[in-house]
């Protein structure tokens, strides 16, 4: 049986059978009437010979399915472009060692969560010592000096201070994107950072839930990091795009 | 029965080094005073409520006193009041509105103002021990299950969908429901007002919220025939403040870290010690189990090589809590199950730490955390490693079991994740309930080796901390690798020190009610 990636659907235990399990809970007390519910939405999502295979009372009218589906539905693999950082990932002591090794002193690296944004959930995961899901944080570094300037900083703050300790690369976090109040925050700085002549003084990274590194490209950063990423991709990132713009001679 | 074989001699010895390092500091913690310790004993003196600006009205007072706050944020206050015949309530009202300038009284006799500050400390005592009386009738009734107790979080953010949560999980076999508070409230210098149904990651922690979070539990109770407890968060910058609210609220079990707040939220190391000690007072008072937050040295230090941190950080807990009048029963102590999974016999090590621990404090409810470090978006392998933990838990009869997610490091639990956990944790704990008295180790094996190391080592960490003292070993950064310096971080401005007049009718009152007449004076 030949893959024709023109038509991909999920693999059960034979090429495009499209077999795909899930699991979730609808607010309906246990019994035929629930298990029915169950079915249908399976069906309604496309899913082809629905099974509920599991049903468990939750307690206070609600109940848990574990159903298998087969989708109807597939996906043309060739007409998928990615963008994304392509840069390779180092872990914390490798990306330590290459700090030492390519630059001989620590690189500082400044981060906030700029405008009304109060959430430091992001910059937080990536900065502070603790880290994320057990990856630490740029604080636990030995080699960069991270300063977390938390949340609702004004993006002429964190450029300020930016400048001030004389930061290799700047993190702008933003969570909220109600309104679209993200672009127009990361738009605002990166004009901030042209306008006072600053832009190839620093790296500019993005990041957030609702990002990625396309649109960060077109907002005008250097990197844009969504969901998923830990310090040492962000790291990984500014150690080789300060040693592309050095071979470029755009630094100093 | 020891498993291990611990010598209970070492265990005395190290007990004594943690008393010598936390009376140490003794006399910095006697010597001051904090803003939320005055904002709490005007709490517990009666006050509540919020000016036209939302404003507590013990921050209305206390900000308005400024220096005056160094004699006790009540002496101005009852003074006020008798000279006023207003309660403490109107008496704040009317600062609020500005109508009364609490540096412009006249002179009231000092002997008038300490009798009436015991009798209204008295009156407060009486409504934290109905509360006592009322749990213990209640459980009395409603037998709690055997330990370890199932424990879960709720986290929604909204009171009323956490309480259909709580509600859920209570019916699927939890023992204790923590409401998980916001992020960020740790560092609010106030206590938020009112019902609340905004948060993110959390719930905020108000009076008002742990009320309805009570009665919905004492409803689901009734119909299990368990009474269940209710957890929140006093840690951060209004630890005292946030006690004293669970106390009159009958909240069963209080996360109050000694030290939490410095390592992990920067909170300035003073105010952290003076506010645990008054706050742990009030938990005896009111029979809330503290729980302790060992468990978080292990997402930033390595939890192989900083086994013994954990344990050490138990030891000056425990010194701290007695010294505070809490009974080993209601010393929650923490630790967790971090190790990365894939280490060769990682279980075999974690199992070894659980018992010590077990061993070391047996009177304590140990309050085991679950792991979160090493989990990741595989929830079939999440699932697997919290089968493991609670495999350690029955083994190692942990007093709290707080139930891993497998969905830990993702979002906050669905309503599913929970009761996932709950099956997971009640098949383990069926197979395998007796296993503690089932099996022994051999003596040279690694479980029991392992034990011996970490005692050693913490042993020699607490030596060095008695020799260095506290605050510099903190600032040092010995503990979770992270340092602090005892004169920086978050609420350094709220440390005061405590002026000639100073007066907390609190004390005394609290002192008799634990028995502690004789050493308080050492403390505060």
């Amino acid at each position: 049986m030949d893959l024709n990636l023109r038509e991909i659907r999920p693999y059960g235990d034979s090429l495009s059978d499209g077999a795909m399990q899930l699991s979730f809970t609808l607010p309906l007390p246990t019994g035929p009437l629930a298990k029915e519910a169950a079915l249908r939405l399976a069906r309604k999502m496309g899913f082809a010979e629905a099974d509920v295979v599991h049903m468990a009372d939750l307690g206070e009218g609600f109940s848990f399915f574990v159903v298998y589906g087969k989708t109807r539905l597939f996906i043309d693999a060739t007409d998928i472009t990615v963008t994304a950082v392509k840069t390779d990932v180092w872990d914390r002591a490798t990306c330590d060692e290459k700090i030492r090794e390519l630059f001989g002193r620590k690189l500082k690296i400044m981060g906030a969560c700029i405008g009304e944004d109060a959430h430091t959930v992001g910059i937080d995961a990536i900065m502070n010592m603790k880290g994320y899901a057990g990856h630490y944080g740029l604080e636990r570094f030995a080699m960069i000096d991270a300063f977390n300037l938390g949340a609702q900083v004004e993006p002429e703050t964190l450029l300020a201070r930016a400048r001030e300790k004389e930061a290799d690369a700047i993190l702008v976090s933003q969570v909220v994107t109600q309104r679209d109040a993200h672009l127009q925050n990361l738009t605002r700085f990166v004009e901030l950072t042209e306008a006072a002549g600053l832009r190839d003084r620093f790296v500019l990274v993005a990041g957030g839930p609702r990002l990625d590194h396309k649109l960060a490209l077109e907002l005008g950063f250097d990197a844009g990091f969504g969901r998923g990423t830990f310090a040492e991709h962000v790291a990984s990132f500014v150690i080789h795009h300060l040693v592309q713009k050095r071979s470029l001679g755009s630094e100093g | 029965m020891s498993l291990l074989g611990i010598d209970q001699s070492q265990v005395q010895r190290l007990r004594g080094t943690a008393d010598e390092i936390t009376r140490q500091i003794a006399p910095l913690l006697k010597s001051h005073t904090t803003v939320t310790v005055e904002r709490a004993v005007l709490r517990l003196l009666g006050l509540d409520g919020v000016d036209h600006n939302q404003v507590p009205l013990p921050n209305v007072v206390v900000n308005h006193l400024r220096e005056k706050v160094r004699d006790g944020a009540s002496t101005a206050m009852l003074a006020a009041m008798l000279h006023t015949r207003a309660s403490i309530t109107e008496v704040a009202e009317r600062v609020a509105r500005g109508e009364l300038d609490l540096h412009r009284l006249p002179a009231v006799p000092e002997d008038e103002i300490h009798h009436l500050g015991l009798e209204l400390a008295t009156e407060s005592m009486e409504r934290i021990h109905a509360m006592v009386r009322e749990r213990r009738s209640r459980m009395d009734r409603l037998p709690v299950r055997e330990q370890p107790w199932k424990y879960v979080i709720v986290a929604t953010g909204n009171i009323y969908e956490d309480v259909a949560q709580a509600k859920a999980a209570v019916r699927r076999g939890a023992d204790i429901i923590a409401v998980i508070r916001t992020t960020g409230q740790s560092l609010l210098d106030y206590v938020p007002y009112g019902p609340t149904t905004e948060g993110f990651g959390g719930t905020y922690a108000t009076q008002e919220n742990f009320r309805i979070m009570r009665s919905s539990l004492d409803e689901v109770a009734e119909e299990t025939g368990h009474y269940v407890r209710l957890v929140n968060y006093a840690s951060g910058l209004c630890m005292p403040e946030i006690v004293v609210m669970g106390a009159f609220e009958r909240l069963d079990m209080m996360l109050n870290d000694s030290m939490y707040g410095i390592l992990f939220r920067d909170i300035n190391p003073i105010r952290t010690f003076v506010d645990q000690f008054f706050s742990r007072m009030v938990d005896a008072a009111a029979e809330i189990i503290i729980n302790t937050g060992e468990d978080n040295y292990l997402t930033t230090a390595d939890a192989v090589e900083a086994a013994h941190t954990v344990l050490a950080s138990d030891f000056i807990n425990e010194s701290f809590g007695l010294a505070a009048g809490l009974r080993p029963e209601l010393l929650g102590l923490g630790h967790a199950f971090e190790i990365d999974p894939d280490l060769e016999d990682s279980f075999l090590l974690e199992l070894s730490q659980a018992l010590l621990l077990r061993e070391v404090f047996p009177d304590s409810p140990l309050k085991y955390m679950p792991p979160t470090k090493h989990m990741s978006g595989d929830i079939f392998k999440g699932y697997l490693m919290n089968a493991m933990f609670n495999l350690a838990g029955i083994w190692s009869q942990q007093g709290i079991q707080l139930l891993g997610m497998l969905t830990e490091a993702m979002h906050t639990p669905f309503l599913q994740d929970r009761y996932l956990a709950l099956q997971n944790a009640d098949y383990i704990m069926t197979a395998a309930r007796h296993i503690h008295d089932q099996v022994t180790f051999r003596p040279d094996s690694l479980v029991i080796r392992r034990a011996h190391e970490v005692m050693d080592k913490t042993s020699g960490l607490l030596e060095s901390v008695r020799e260095t003292g506290l605050l510099k070993a903190i600032s040092s950064g010995w503990f979770a690798d992270i340092s602090r310096p005892a004169d920086q971080g978050k609420g350094l401005l709220g440390v005061l020190e405590k002026s000639d007049a100073y007066f907390n009718p609190c004390k005394p009152v609290l002192a008799s009610r634990l028995g502690l007449e004789k050493e308080i004076d050492t403390w505060i």
